[in-house]
């Protein structure tokens, strides 16, 4: 299992989900996908998309304004 | 995930504030996995205008609408508080501060996203536009075109 790191800090909606989607597409079902971002809508966005699209958010974190995602491929 | 969802926006306006909303959405749904369709009609045209002049012959008519229509979603004004011009810079500024992408780098990002951008025949005949005048792949149809996506669509809006 392999953890990809995608910095999307500073970036604003809707560019958070678009790379998001494209380094997922990269990735084997299992890999996790480590997103940092400073969008504040990030915490929805993020959830839902992976819902949507069957992957899994492990863990979310928020430490000095960063919010840390861990999406697991599904 | 079985079949692919689709989603189809009608973007009808030609502010660059509602055309923001409406690629915004499109590149969101394109995330997605959508399949998308941005059908452009009456002013929405503009935002597929390129930027610089293009030398086609048309009628008097044609030309004024032309002349009196921004050329490219970058010169589009804003639905409110456009203020003769002085609303798109501020909002502009204010978007470069919070690295908002623009509405000139979402739409290439729709084209590279593979987002179907299709311009109303009619409405370019009606305001006088060729081709030319607008952006490359674009596809170029009609209602039936429209509601043969639309029919079977997940999310269908209008803006």
């Amino acid at each position: 299992m392999n953890t990809t790191v995608l910095d999307v800090k500073g970036m604003a909606c809707p560019m958070p989900i678009i790379k998001t989607k494209k380094s997922i597409q990269d990735l084997n079902t299992g890999d996790v996908l480590e997103v940092h971002t400073t969008d504040q809508g990030a915490v929805a966005d993020l959830s839902a998309w992976a819902k949507s699209g069957g992957h899994e958010v492990v863990d979310h974190k928020e430490e000095d304004g960063v919010i840390t995602f861990w999406i697991r491929k599904g | 995930m079985s079949t692919t969802k689709k989603t189809n926006i009608i973007l009808f306006s030609g502010d660059y504030d509602k055309a923001m909303a409406a690629y915004i959405i499109a590149n969101g749904a394109a995330a997605y996995d959508h399949e998308v369709t941005i059908f452009h009609t009456f002013w929405g045209l503009n935002a597929l205008r390129k930027d610089e002049q293009v030398d086609v012959q048309k009628g008097f008519l044609e030309k004024m609408f032309g002349k009196m229509m921004p050329r490219g979603a970058d010169k589009m004004g804003l639905s409110n508080m456009n203020m003769a011009g002085m609303g798109p810079k501020m909002i502009k500024k204010v978007m470069k501060k919070h690295n908002t992408t623009s509405l000139p780098a979402l739409i290439e990002m729709a084209q590279m996203q593979e987002i179907n951008l299709v311009a109303c025949q009619m409405t370019m005949d009606l305001l006088g536009f060729q081709k030319a005048e607008l952006l490359d792949d674009i596809t170029y149809a009609g209602v039936a075109a429209y509601l043969a996506d639309a029919e079977d669509g997940n999310v269908n809006l209008f803006i």
